[in-house]
This record gives structure tokens, C-alpha cells and sequence, in this order.
């Protein structure tokens, strides 16, 4: 009892002794010091993007500015040398890899998060969705050797690509449309179910319209990613040296399917590998340009992701 | 100390007297989350056209029971009913597992606590309950948008901004939009869940008047935390306390003569 008495007058003590002014200024202090540490770090990370883009625009500028560059096939001259079959390799195989993100990646997300359970096995199932992202991609890259260039006969085409990039995309796209959907408020479905509409119903002209923006970022950060991935397109076999484009959709849909491609990371690996220090301008080149694409679907989200919360802001 | 009597005399409603329909009438009704019992035997009716208020300190069960008459815990897992809630004049047991709870929303609408507006325009939310039953008809759409919002007081203030989202209307004028849109599907039964607790003085008195207007539409069950709301605007009154029903009875005679002590007690701000 005694004891606690003397506590509680040592911490009376301590109260009085205590020094507001000092505190304060001791609080800002810190304040300002962590405000110019954040600043610098900002500061820092951009930097490193712009100089990297800076580079390679200033290495690779002789080709950037060179219309040619676009519409002529790799070449044994450097200055010949183009990313004609790349780019538009690029452009098919990212629009496949999409497709199948979006077709397989968008329904499991739904069916996770609003008709399955919630019992043990949906979070075994959602950890292992999450632990799906962190796996490197080289193993896709194994994957799609084993299951669609060798088991489905897919060969090495733009199809066996885009399947391939489609299921690195896929654990994004999956959980990014878990947590949108998730993130609606529970008032919004009862307002839907309690005017008598049907779970079908409340899905897709609530829940889904609402959530797309989120939706829509995930699959972009995704596509970004993808878009860059070298590793496992060359596991499933895409050449380097392509000089003829895949038969256009619209003529040959299969055959564009089944025809083999290239991409514009395997161009610029194929490039910077050799000696020759043009090979490396064209190298810069490309890689300017595959940055300035990445930008491009970053800037596509933001503008959807814009245009979705205008249309339906809370 | 609460003066009952008082709270009466600011009353909005005239009690009307007769004899009238009962509309639902529940028998014997239990309610269980999971392991939990949450309501327990309760038996009441509803009468047709008039103002039923459920008053009860929190956690008695009120709101549970509301949210039971349109089966909105059917969307949830874990919640089990047993005994009748019969809805007249056919008789369907709106419990019954047999009973589509689709069927029952659609005859029973409800206002929620807090506004709760679909991000869309103000047309779009109050058309909504019509697009969903099949109503595509442009004209007919427009004509019933308008009268359920100059049901719902609020036609005067959004008529000139139909198109405009409904979060850009006050937190008085969003409820009253939930109320439009649930009626302008013209329900038998309209359920309120605290209607007014998020709103300003102002916004709860225009509410107010509004559900003692409905009332010559719409059969109306109201569950308010509010004894003084429940006195003004209710006919009959149902005290609930610890997921059981104690009293049922005409509000006059709940605020003024109560026949059990608990009653009195709760009504009189003993506890609460």
C-alpha cells in the first residue's frame, strides 16, 4: 500500500517536472528530420527511373528517331536492324496473355470471394493464390514447357506465349479482384437484395460495376509486369532472329495463334549479347521503347480507374 | 424522469380506432445465430395500414427481428429460423425454408439505418426495383420515378437533378431517396431500421411526417431506439427486451398504462 503510494507521488512528480515546451520542439524536430529523410528517399527512387530512361534514350537515340527502326526485321548489320517482328510479337502476346487473365483470372476471383465458402479450405486456397505471385517466373516457364509446348502440342507460338504470361498475370488479377470486390460496403448488397434482386443480379449490376477501377489497376500492374518477361518466354522457346510477322488475326486467326514470335525483351537480350557496340544503340533503343509501352498501360489504368470513380463516387 | 404522457401529446399520428387486418402475424417465433438464441417465442401481429413500432434497449433483438420479416439474414451463413411469420391475406409463412426469400423481398421493402444509395444517379436508384422486374418502358419508368419520389418528399428538391449521383444529396435527402426507391416498387410491407439515427433533427421530423403519410399506402414496422420517435409517429408499439417480447399494444396504452413493470421502467428511463 505504502508503496504504491510513493509510486503514484514519484509519478506525480515526474507529471509536474515534465517539460511541455521542450517536448514539442523535441516532436517537431523529429517531425521535420523524418519529412526530409521521405523527401530524399522520393527524391532518390525517381531519380534512379529517370536516369535510367534518360540513358537509354540518349544511347539509343540515333535509332529511336530512325523511322526504319520500326519497320524493318532483325538484321546481321546494326544499322539494318529492326523491332518489327518484336513489337508486334509483343502487341499479340500481351493481348493474349490479357485475354486469358481476364477470362480465367476475373471469374476466380469472383467465384472466391462471393459464392465459395469461408471455411478452411478457401483460405488454404486464397494463401496459395497469394503464394502463386511470389513464384519466379522461370517456373512458368517450366510449366508451359511441360504442359503446352510439349503435352497440348501447342508448339512454340504466340498462343504457348500468351497462355504462359496469362498465368504469371494470373494471382494479381485474382486477388486484386478479391479485394475490390471486397471493399464494397456490405449496405450497398442490401440495398440490392432487399429490392429483390437476385444474387446474379446484385453481382453484376452492383458489386462488379463498382469495383471494375480496382480490378482494372490490378490487371495493368500485372500486364506491366508481364510485358517484360523475358525469362520464361525463352524457356518455352521464342527466337531471337524472327523476320517475317505472324499472319494478321483477322486473315488467319490460327495461324496467328500458332505462328512463332518473338518479343521485344528477347530482342533486346539477343542484342545486348553481342559485341558489336551498335547492337547495344539498338539495344537502348528498344528498351526505351518497351518503357515508354509499360508507361503507356500504366497511364490506360489511371485513365480507366479515373473514369470508373467519376461514374460511380461515394 | 420521462414524462409518457407528454411524449403523447406531440403526437403526429391519430390513433385510429376500429377494428382493422392483421397483415402479418407472428407465431411462436425463435431466431438463432449459430449456437446463439437471439429470439425467443416471439408471437405479435402487424396490422394493415398502420404504423407498428419495435422500441427495446440495444442488443434486445429488435433489429434482428426486423431484418427477419424481408429473411435479409439468409445472406448470411449461420442464421437459423424456426416457428411462423405468416403474411396475409395468403397465408405464406415467410420463414418457411420452402419460401423463397426472393419472393418475400419483393412483396417487403426496407429502409436501412444508415442512407445507403447506389452510386448512380438519383433516377437510376428509385428506377432500379422496376428494371429488376422486368419494367423497361421508358415512359412508365419516368412517370412511376416521379411519383415515387414525390412520395418520398423529395420530388420538389431533384427534380432538375434526376441525372446527378446520389451522393451529392444531403444525408436527410439520401434517406428519403432509399425511401422512394422502395416504394416505388409499391410493397405490401415496409420495414425501417432506425431510419433517423443518422440524421439531424430536421431530416428525422421530415421522415417522420413522411412514414405517418405512407402509412395510408403501406403496412410500416419501424424499429427505433428513439421512445419519443415511437410515441409520435406509431399506432401499435412492441417492447422487446433480451430476445423476448414483453408487451404489445396500442401505443397509447404501452406509453400510459403498460401492464408489465419492465415496461414502465424502460418507458420512463429507469434503464435503458
Amino acid at each position: 500500500m505504502e508503496q504504491k503510494l510513493s509510486l503514484r507521488k514519484e509519478a506525480d512528480a515526474k507529471l509536474k517536472e515534465f517539460d511541455i515546451e521542450a517536448y514539442t520542439i523535441g516532436v517537431k524536430r523529429r517531425d521535420k528530420v523524418f519529412e526530409i529523410v521521405g523527401l530524399l528517399a522520393t527524391f532518390l527512387v525517381l531519380l534512379f527511373l529517370f536516369a535510367i530512361s534518360v540513358d537509354l534514350l540518349i544511347d539509343g537515340w540515333v535509332r529511336i528517331k530512325d523511322a526504319k527502326f520500326y519497320t524493318s526485321y532483325p538484321s546481321r548489320f546494326p544499322e539494318e536492324a529492326g523491332i518489327l517482328s518484336s513489337w508486334v510479337g509483343t502487341l499479340y502476346v500481351m493481348l493474349g496473355a490479357i485475354f486469358w487473365a481476364v477470362v480465367l483470372g476475373i471469374p476466380a476471383g469472383i467465384y472466391l470471394e462471393e459464392y465459395g465458402g469461408k471455411g478452411r479450405l478457401a483460405r488454404i486456397i486464397e494463401a496459395n493464390i497469394s503464394n502463386l505471385a511470389a513464384v519466379p517466373s522461370i517456373v512458368y516457364g517450366l510449366l508451359a514447357l511441360g504442359v503446352f509446348v510439349y503435352r497440348f502440342k501447342f508448339g512454340e507460338s504466340v498462343l504457348t506465349a500468351g497462355l504462359t504470361l496469362g498465368l504469371l498475370m494470373l494471382p494479381v488479377v485474382v486477388v486484386a479482384t478479391r479485394e475490390s470486390i471486397r471493399r464494397i460496403p456490405r449496405s450497398i448488397r442490401e440495398a440490392a437484395y432487399a429490392l429483390g434482386a437476385t444474387r446474379w443480379e446484385t453481382l453484376f449490376h452492383h458489386i462488379l460495376p463498382y469495383s471494375l477501377g480496382g480490378i482494372f489497376t490490378g490487371l495493368i500492374i500485372a500486364a506491366s509486369r508481364a510485358i517484360g518477361e523475358t525469362a520464361p518466354l525463352i524457356t518455352v522457346g521464342a527466337l531471337t532472329f524472327i523476320a517475317f510477322l505472324p499472319p494478321p488475326p483477322w486473315e488467319d486467326f490460327l495461324g496467328m495463334l500458332m505462328s512463332p514470335f518473338t518479343v521485344l525483351p528477347i530482342q533486346m537480350y539477343n542484342w545486348v549479347s553481342r559485341p558489336q557496340e551498335a547492337f547495344h544503340t539498338n539495344a537502348a533503343a528498344a528498351g526505351f521503347i518497351l518503357l515508354v509501352i509499360a508507361l503507356l498501360m500504366n497511364s490506360v489504368a489511371f485513365y480507366l480507374r479515373y473514369k470508373v470513380r467519376r461514374k460511380y463516387q461515394w | 424522469m420521462v414524462n409518457p404522457a407528454k411524449m403523447l401529446e406531440e403526437r403526429k399520428v391519430e390513433q385510429q380506432s376500429g377494428t382493422t387486418k392483421v397483415k402479418i402475424e407472428v407465431k411462436n417465433f425463435n431466431f438463432y445465430y449459430g449456437n446463439y438464441h437471439a429470439l425467443k417465442d416471439i408471437n405479435f401481429p402487424i396490422y394493415d395500414k398502420r404504423v407498428t413500432a419495435i422500441i427495446g434497449p440495444s442488443g434486445c433483438g429488435k433489429t434482428t427481428l426486423l431484418r427477419a420479416f424481408n429473411r435479409m439474414h439468409d445472406l448470411y451463413p449461420g442464421a437459423r429460423y424456426e416457428g411462423e411469420i405468416i403474411m396475409h391475406p395468403d397465408g405464406a409463412n415467410l420463414v418457411d425454408r420452402k419460401t423463397d426469400p426472393l419472393k418475400v423481398r419483393m412483396r417487403i421493402g426496407m429502409v436501412f439505418q444508415k442512407p445507403n444509395p447506389f452510386p448512380k444517379s438519383v433516377y437510376e436508384n428509385v428506377a432500379y426495383g422496376l428494371k429488376i422486374r422486368g419494367i423497361k418502358n421508358k415512359r412508365f419508368l419516368d412517370e412511376a420515378v416521379e411519383r415515387a419520389l414525390k412520395g418520398a418528399a423529395l420530388w420538389e428538391e431533384v427534380k432538375d437533378r434526376l441525372n446527378a449521383n446520389a451522393y451529392s444529396l444531403s444525408g436527410g435527402q439520401q434517406q428519403r431517396l432509399c425511401i422512394a426507391r422502395a416504394i416505388a416498387v409499391e410493397p405490401e410491407v415496409l420495414l425501417f431500421d432506425e431510419p433517423t439515427s443518422a440524421l439531424d433533427p430536421i431530416s428525422t421530423a421530415k421522415i417522420e411526417d413522411l412514414i405517418v403519410e405512407l402509412k395510408q399506402r403501406v403496412t410500416i414496422v419501424i424499429v427505433t431506439h428513439n421512445m419519443q420517435q415511437a410515441a409520435r409517429i406509431s399506432d401499435y408499439t412492441a417492447f422487446m427486451y433480451l430476445g423476448e417480447l414483453v408487451e404489445f399494444g396500442p401505443t397509447e396504452k404501452i406509453f400510459t398504462k403498460p401492464e408489465k413493470k419492465l415496461t414502465e421502467d424502460y418507458i420512463t428511463g429507469r434503464f435503458g
